[in-house]
């Protein structure tokens, strides 16, 4: 599986073209990393935990996309686009979506 | 004096906030740059589309993420400046600092995964509500690509 946000991967045709898929999570910090992250705000800095939270809840984005890819039958997802939301305190949506498509070469 | 023993702790707060605050940025900063140097050689692009029509081997998503928090003082000073408006100069540093260290982390990945061009890099920055001071995430993504080998004869 090929995911990129190219629209066209040079060297390669599109064979067809599959729509739209998308992969998306809502994840909270548990308050453990909540109360650490408020010491945090006192001196600065890099909050680590919530980094960590954000790059995992991303990869799981990324694999429910893929996954949705797979099951029509894609071998590349192009154009991917990443977008995040905060729905509530502490809590936040991110979605990943592209376009699904058939890829060969010429 | 509960009033005196309010303003003490808001004082030790600030006080806390600007010196601690102006270390972890300035370490950062120091840590940015050494880094910047030593990923020079992967080459990041705006780009859509790579130059000289490289054919790609292999290419995949690569990104790079960090969540930063302002320090108690920014925080302040940012309130304050708030009332007349003007250049927020305490929140830019912050900013610069996430942009740049998400494009090195960037860079790390697709160094790691074994590339050294990306081309079509985004950004996204989002902020995060919760605690006093507000915190934002930058998240930088792009396509790194691994060109094929051509022997050419020179």
């Amino acid at each position: 599986m090929i995911v990129s946000n190219l629209e066209l991967i040079p060297g390669k045709r599109i064979a067809a073209h599959l729509g739209i898929v998308q992969g998306s999570t809502v994840r909270a910090k548990h308050v453990g990393r909540d109360i650490f992250a408020s010491l945090k705000n006192i001196v600065g800095g890099e909050l680590k935990g919530y980094t960590e939270l954000m790059q995992e809840a991303r990869q799981e984005a990324v694999d429910r996309m893929i996954a949705e890819a797979e099951s029509i039958g894609a071998n590349a997802i192009l154009n991917v686009r990443f977008a995040t939301t905060s729905i509530a305190v502490g809590a936040a949506e991110i979605l990943a979506y592209g376009s699904a498509v058939r890829l060969e070469n010429p | 004096m509960d009033a005196l023993f309010e303003l003490a702790v808001f004082a030790a707060l600030l006080a806390t906030g600007f010196l601690a605050g102006r270390v972890i940025e300035q370490r950062h900063y120091a840590s940015i740059r050494a880094r910047e140097a030593q990923y020079a050689d992967v080459l990041a692009f705006g780009f859509r589309f790579p130059a000289d029509r490289v054919t790609p081997q292999r290419v995949f998503l690569v990104t790079g993420t960090v969540v930063v928090s302002a320090d108690y003082f920014k925080t302040f000073v940012a309130g304050l400046r708030n009332l007349f408006g003007g250049r927020l100069r305490a929140y830019e540093t912050l900013l610069e600092r996430a942009r740049r260290e998400a494009l090195l982390r960037l860079k790390e990945d697709a160094r790691r995964r074994g590339a050294r061009m990306i081309v079509c890099v985004r950004f996204e920055t989002t902020s995060i509500t919760g605690g006093w001071a507000p915190s934002i995430e930058v998240l930088a993504y792009g396509t790194a690509l691994i060109p094929e080998q051509t022997n050419r004869a020179t």
